[in-house]
């Protein structure tokens, strides 16, 4: 009896063994990826922004020395702050904006208007587009002499010709709108999928309460949908804290003009890396700037994730 | 049976190549020398066959050395370079930058002091050796290859259409701005959206405002500051330009400026020396000519700026320090000076080339009589916030109007004290 007692969890043991050996060798790769590629990285930042940097040299330990240059000394607390509201700019506006406008094309696709198909289709197509392609083709077609201006001289409104890209108050939004008109796209699909997946006989029950269109959004498909709004409010976190690349080809590196277009992402970059007309790397700086981004992500997303996870209880 | 024609054939096959490999290594004539290869980096992948050509002419000198050239992109480079020399890895031999840009990867301890490998450069002049020097411990890292020249580029054919000579005061200049835009061109090409374009234009029209060298030093001693009067009174006359510069011209980049002048729609553009070859190449037919932007008074010197640009230097790491030397050397020889010449239009800084056998080169020495340093490059991109940084932001401020003259002086002033010692006292 003992020993077949002891030969089951022998067994037991082997089968645990097997599986836990499988479970490894499935989740090692990733864990690697995360670790070399996210998790070193983010601590070798951290580790790198409490050490005082002579040119490319780390040199003696300073602890929290390099946040409080940045926080509180002119000119990186301007500039910072600076770079920080135009992220704010970005996330609103998108929001606003973009994700409006996502939330109202994805319902009306999902109403079957005439051409819904190809309207789907047509939305999406931007976002396969390479971003740097998309922000070198705008950056032509926003020039004084470009495809915008061309338009508007056509249609005889030649008044509301505009540096877009060159004038400090035009600029960001310019950008913001080229990022809207690639991006639209994403949310539009992810709100039309979550509004199809609106239980049919909540909807069917409502038209025969003779409920009227706007209140079967409100009341009906938008509480539905929240959770749909919460990754793309999270996405959205993601992407403004994020601005670099659309900055950077339409642009430039010092978020010209006048900084009138700089993101902590470029302000990042250029501290941390130098730009070739106008400064040498200031590793330090740089390090403590990628650590906040990294924690402002992380800590608006959260707060993000909390609100509608809490909107969609109560609703 | 068939495994066994998949065997035979398996080992067949390694066979077959180990013995065409032995082959190939038999092949090797033996007592011939290590061949060492060189990795030579630039930020000119334009320049590709030039290198390619003289690395040629290298070679067949140095049968034993091999070059393989490597171009990045220029606004990438600096990040790759220090990303590979960090890394304790990176080219042999490679383009440096100047000034700032030298101190960088100098202090790091990444590249080679060359004094005591090329004892020649105390033959060069201390305008391109200082390019080449760091501040911070006075040696010399770099071979100093070519300087740049900033200046007013401006179109022979319609200057003659219109009737117009190169201007001896800046009414003079004005007046042919205001000619060029009466007969439908645009008075000055230049744009404000690039900011360091505006540093650029600041080194062509604004030297003869502040003073010239008379400044630079005072400034660089903190005798002076960027709030003088003299430098808010250069400011003002800038802005005084847009009203000649393109329409919308907080929207015209580096390319559409260039392109103003190529395309002749404007007869003026200030930029620097390292245009000319550009401008030929685009539009062999354009017919242009340089000259000094002239001071308020025929009598004031017409400055232009000049700063060394470019470096040849060696990596400290580098295991093949005789074979690099020895292509440092070829890259300082009078013979690759006068290609700098000859092909690529630029004024070499190897001492002993006869650059005046070009016209345009003569040209460019002729107008360095009234050399000046190029301001915010020379003295003041060393530390972060560079002068060049604040300088170009600010401009883009004062030409869009969103900046007063006064302002633009003292957000630069400020950001320059923060850190540089002469600023503080």
């Amino acid at each position: 009896m003992d020993h077949d007692c002891l030969q089951q969890g022998t067994a037991m043991n082997q089968r645990t063994l097997i599986k836990t050996s499988w479970i490894l060798l499935f989740i090692t790769p990733a864990l690697l990826v995360v670790g070399v590629f996210i998790l070193l990285p983010l601590f070798m930042t951290l580790f790198n922004s409490l050490f005082s940097w002579n040119q490319l040299i780390r040199n003696e330990f300073i602890g929290l020395e390099n946040f409080r240059r940045l926080l509180t000394m002119y000119p990186y607390s301007e500039r910072f702050l600076n770079a920080l509201q135009n992220n704010g700019t970005w996330f609103i506006s998108t929001m606003l904006i973009q994700n409006s406008l996502g939330l109202l094309l994805g319902y009306l696709l999902s109403r079957n208007i005439p051409g819904a198909q190809a309207f789907k289709r047509i939305f999406f197509i931007p976002v396969l587009f390479s971003i740097v392609a998309v922000g070198f083709l705008w950056g032509i077609y926003l020039k004084p002499t470009g495809l915008l201006n061309n338009f508007l001289d056509l249609i005889g409104l030649d008044n509301l010709k505009r540096a877009w890209l060159g004038a400090e108050q035009l600029a960001t939004p310019s950008l913001i709108m080229v990022n809207i008109w690639r991006w639209v796209g994403f949310p539009t699909l992810v709100f039309l999928a979550a509004i199809d997946g609106v239980p049919q006989e909540c909807l069917e029950a409502a038209y025969l309460e003779g409920v009227s269109e706007w209140k079967l959004f409100w009341k009906i498909i938008f509480p539905l949908i929240i959770p749909a709004i919460t990754i793309i409010t999270v996405l959205t976190v993601i992407g403004s804290l994020n601005v670099f690349e659309q900055v950077y080809t339409m642009t430039g590196l010092d978020g010209a003009p006048n900084y009138s277009t700089d993101t902590i992402g470029t302000l990042f970059y250029r501290t941390a890396f130098g730009s070739v007309d106008a400064g040498s790397p200031e590793i330090g700086i740089g390090s403590a700037i990628g650590l906040i981004i990294y924690l402002l992500t992380f800590a608006i997303s959260l707060v993000s994730i909390f609100f509608t996870k809490r909107k969609e209880v109560q609703l | 049976m068939k495994r066994n024609v998949v065997i035979c054939l398996l080992i067949a096959l390694v066979l077959g190549g180990s013995l065409f490999a032995a082959g190939t290594a038999e092949q090797k004539p033996t007592g011939t020398q290590e061949m060492t290869v060189l990795e030579f980096w630039t930020w000119r992948p334009e320049d590709v066959d030039f290198y390619a050509s003289q690395i040629a002419k290298f070679e067949a000198a140095n049968p034993d050395i091999t070059v393989v050239q490597t171009a990045h992109k220029n606004t990438e480079y600096n990040t790759i370079l220090s990303a590979s020399l960090s890394g304790g890895s990176g080219p042999d031999v490679f383009q440096g930058r100047a000034y700032g840009g030298l101190a960088t990867f100098a202090d790091s301890g990444f590249l080679e002091p060359l004094e005591q490998w090329m004892p020649e450069l105390k033959n060069y002049s201390a305008t391109a050796l200082l390019g080449a020097t760091s501040p911070t411990d006075g040696k010399i890292y770099g071979s100093p290859a070519v300087s740049q020249t900033v200046f007013m580029f401006y179109n022979k054919a319609i200057y003659k259409e219109l009737g117009l000579s190169i201007p001896k005061t800046w009414n003079e200049l004005i007046a042919n701005f205001e000619a060029a835009e009466k007969a439908g061109y645009i008075g000055l090409g230049n744009g404000a959206k690039d900011g360091w374009t505006l540093e650029t234009m600041l080194g062509g029209m604004g030297a003869g405002f502040y003073g010239g060298t008379e400044f630079y030093n005072a400034v660089v001693k903190g005798d002076k500051n960027f709030q003088d009067p003299a430098f808010i009174t250069m400011v003002e006359k800038m802005k005084s330009l847009t009203k000649y510069m393109p329409d919308m011209y907080m929207g015209i980049g580096y390319e559409d400026m260039r392109s103003n002048f190529i395309n002749e729609l404007s007869p003026h553009l200030i930029a620097g020396s390292y245009e000319a070859a550009f401008f030929r190449s685009q539009n062999p037919d354009l017919d242009f000519d340089i000259f000094a932007v002239p001071g308020e008074k025929a009598s004031d010197p017409a400055y232009v700026s000049v700063y060394a640009d470019m470096n040849f230097a060696m990596n400290a790491n580098s295991t093949k320090k005789d074979a690099s030397i020895k292509f440092l050397k070829f890259l300082s020889s009078k013979e690759f000076g006068k290609a700098m010449v000859t092909d690529m239009k630029m004024v070499t800084s190897v001492p002993g080339v006869d650059a005046s056998a070009d016209p345009f080169i003569a040209r460019v020495l002729e107008l360095q009589k009234n050399a000046t340093p190029y301001l915010f490059l020379v003295g003041f991109r060393y530390n972060q916030p560079t002068g060049s940084s604040l300088w170009q932001a600010a401009a883009q401020g004062i030409m869009a109007g969103t900046l007063t003259p006064a302002a633009a002086a003292k957000q630069i002033q400020d950001g320059i004290a923060s850190y540089y010692k002469p600023f503080q006292k």
